[in-house]
Order: C-alpha cells, then structure tokens, then sequence
C-alpha cells in the first residue's frame, strides 16, 4: 500500500549507524523521548482546538452571516485543512516507523511458495504494512512472479497495496469514526483476497507477457539487510512525513477546497437524488466515474465527508472512494509493461465488480 | 574508476537521484562512469523491486528512496 502518489521511502541499505551499537542505540533512542511526548501533547491540543478556533475565525474575526452559505464553506475550510493535516502527519508517521519493519522482499519472502487460499489472506494484509508505489508496481510484480509467488496471491497483494491505504484508513477513522473506518478496512481486504483468489482461478498465467516469466530471477541471496536501531525507525518515520505530506498536502487542501464549497454550497439532500440508495444505477455510476479519476486517498476523503453530508448513501460513496483509490487508469497502463490487455481487463473488471457488491451491500444493509 | 548505475524506469524521483548522485561525485573529487539503467529487465536482474535504486561497481547500495547528498557521499567513499 502507500500513497498514489510516487514512490514512500525505503531503507538505505547497507548505510548503518556510525555509533557502536548498543551504547549508541538507547543514547538515541532517548534522545527522543522527551520531544516526542512534547510534540504529541502539542498536537493533541492544536486537534482539540480547531473546532471552537474555526467558529470563532469565521463569525468573530471575518464576521461571516450565520447559515450563509459562504460561511458554512470558510468555517468547513478553516476547520478540515489543519485537522486533516494534523492527522495526516501523525499516521504518516506513525505507519512510517511500522513499516521500516517490512519490505518487499520480505513480503515475497513470506508469500513465495504459498498456495492459494492462505496466500490471498496473506498477501492481501501484508499489501497493507509493506510500501508501495505505483511506479514500483512493475519491478514488484516480476519480483513476486519470479519468486514463485502464484499470478493469483500476487494480484491480492497488487490490489490491496494501493486500495487499502493507511492514510485512507485512519481519515476515515478521524473523520467518521471507527465503525466506518473498520468497513472500509473489512471490505478492501476482502475484495482483495477474493478478486486475488478468483484471478488465480481464471488460470490467467498465459496473459502475462511472457519475458516476465524468463526474466532472471531475483536473487535469493541478497544481503540481509542491517537491523534497523529504535532511532533509525524513527528518522525512517520522519522522513516518510517529510516525503509523504510534503508531496499530498497540496491535494488535500485541494480536495478539502472542493469538499468546502459541496458543503456550502450543495443543497442538503442533492445528492441524495442520484447518489442515493434509491436510483439503482448510482453504485456503477460511482465506480466508473472513480476509474479514470486520479487522487491519493487524503484528497478524496474530504470529498466524500461532504457528499455524505448532503445525502449521498453510504455504499455509493464507499464505492466512489476505491474505485478512485483502487482502479487507477495510470497504474494499469504502467502494468501493460507485464500484463496482457486480457489480464488487465481481467483484473480491472474482476475488482470493479467486488466493488460494485460492497457499494450495492452497504446501501441495502444501512 | 567507479561505475555508478542509476536504475529507474525515468519517474521524477530518477531524475533527482542521478543529479544528487552526480554532484556527490564531483565533490569528492571521484573517477567515475555513470549511466542509466531504464530496462525493466535488467533492473530486475539487480535484485531491486522498488526504484529508483543505486549501485555502485555493481553493487545496490540504496533502494527505494532518494538519498541526501551526504548519504551519497557516505556510500561512495568506502
């Protein structure tokens, strides 16, 4: 998983840390205790106050009309584009160091030789913890292929990498609430081990170009890579806030921009009129509309708090969202690279359509 | 002289690290042969899954990220 946006960092490898080991590690590791309990009781506090700070800049200081609709936008702006950010850096980080614990080749390591069945539940949850990039997409796939990993696991991990996304799953949590959050989370994996699974049982290897197959083998016998100290984690952490939030925060405040003016200015219940669970056609409206759309899961999220805000139903929504995050047309034209049009079409409709049955389920369940 | 292959397949972040790459090398003064490496194939054949990647003489010795010039510089003087 990761980030639509390019490439998350990575261990440098074989640059360890000049101290000696023991002596150095808990020097450095205490080092930041102090500042990072200072720093997460500074960014509780800034979260707990831009609620009654946003009223306050938009009816006190601006003295925007109560109920207008402009007013409505500027306190929803004022409100969600440090909040959002807030979040954004503390699971940024947060997933940062976690990660620092796997790698890909660790995830192949883990998956090579797994049947099918197991390898999709696998597959599918290591596509969580493990970095992903859309433009690492090709080397990875050959990576697992060659490893032996099956065509059908290997989708599992593909397709839960991007779709079921850290920072998607805990926006949703900041913003919906856990329940939600947990949907998302439930269904993604799901989809993911099933589509993977269903892949593999279409026997579709013969739709992967073929010098995949032949390419060299990726050695075995790479180096283990050094063992990473507390504080190396946490400098991986760091820098993935630095490289991540530094490369997404322009399409969140993009996306909380937009989702702004839905708020404001979108009539309560609009949405409920096409996107709601009543027109049968919205969920694969919602689907097909997300495939060529383009956004990393903090800009989308934004948007989808506020078509919620005006009616849209839930499973449509949901839909919307993966299908935006999940399907992206720029990842399957990289994937043309290994993938004949056959199996990307495959791939491609086999997901759409478990998408469709969350977006369908959840606006008949709730 | 040292050879120092960049392998990507040309996103932003390849670009970046050739030119860091470079420049640690002028500023240590190195003796070196650079080149790209695009061929998906052959970057496989290096064992790299996730670019852009760094080796040098042959040898990945960063994968995955950009590093800073001081880190490029690290890992060329040994």
């Amino acid at each position: 998983m990761g980030s639509k946006a390019c490439c998350s960092p990575e261990v440098a490898r074989g640059v360890g840390s000049p101290d000696g080991p023991a002596a150095g590690e808990s020097k450095n590791s205490r080092r930041y205790l102090l500042p990072g309990i200072l720093l997460l009781s500074g960014w509780w506090l800034l979260y707990r106050s831009l609620a009654p700070f946003s009223g306050w800049l938009t009816y006190d200081v601006f003295s925007l009309a109560r109920g207008s609709h402009f007013a409505s936008a500027v306190e929803f702006f004022v409100f969600d584009t440090p909040k959002v950010l807030l979040l954004l850096t503390l699971v940024v980080f947060g997933v940062g160091v976690a990660r620092s614990y796997f790698t890909p080749d660790r995830a192949r390591r883990i998956l090579a030789g797994k049947r099918e069945a197991a390898g999709n539940v696998f597959a599918a949850l290591l596509g969580i913890v493990t970095p992903f990039c859309s433009c690492s997409a090709v080397p990875m796939f050959i990576g697992f292929v060659t490893a032996g990993v099956p065509l059908g696991v290997t989708f599992s991990f593909l397709i839960s990498a991007p779709m079921v996304n850290e920072i998607a799953l805990v926006l949703l949590f900041g913003l919906f609430g856990w329940k939600i959050a947990a949907l998302y989370l439930g269904t993604g994996l799901g989809i993911a081990m099933i589509a993977g699974w269903t892949i593999g049982r279409l026997g579709m290897e013969k739709h992967v170009e073929s010098w995949v197959y032949q390419a060299v083998g990726i050695g075995a016998e790479r180096d283990e890579e050094e063992p990473m100290s507390i504080a190396d984690r946490i400098r991986y952490g760091y820098e993935a806030v630095r490289d991540i939030v530094g490369k997404v925060w322009v399409y969140v405040v993009l996306g909380i921009a937009v989702g702004a003016g839905i708020h404001g200015y979108v009539p309560e219940n609009f949405m409920a009129s096409f996107m709601g669970s009543g027109a049968w056609w919205s969920v694969p409206l919602a689907v097909l509309i997300g495939i060529p759309m383009y956004s990393n899961a903090a800009g989308i999220i934004p948007i989808v708090q506020a078509l919620l805000a005006k009616g849209a139903a839930l499973g449509t929504v949901l839909a919307f969202m993966m299908s935006v995050i999940g399907l992206s047309l720029p990842e399957m034209i990289i994937l043309r690279k290994v993938l004949k049009v056959r199996l990307i079409a495959t791939f491609a409709g086999v997901v759409g359509f478990g998408i469709l049955i969350v977006g369908y389920l959840f606006n008949l369940v709730l | 002289m040292k050879t120092l292959q960049i392998l990507g397949t040309g996103c932003p972040k390849c670009k970046i690290l050739a030119e860091t790459t470079e420049a640690a090398a002028k500023s240590l003064g190195l003796e070196y042969r650079m080149e790209k490496v695009t061929d998906i194939q052959a970057i496989i054949g290096f064992g790299v899954m996730m670019t852009p990647a760094l080796a040098v003489d042959g040898v990945v010795k960063v994968s995955g990220k950009v590093p800073s010039t001081e880190e490029i510089k690290k890992i060329l003087s040994v």
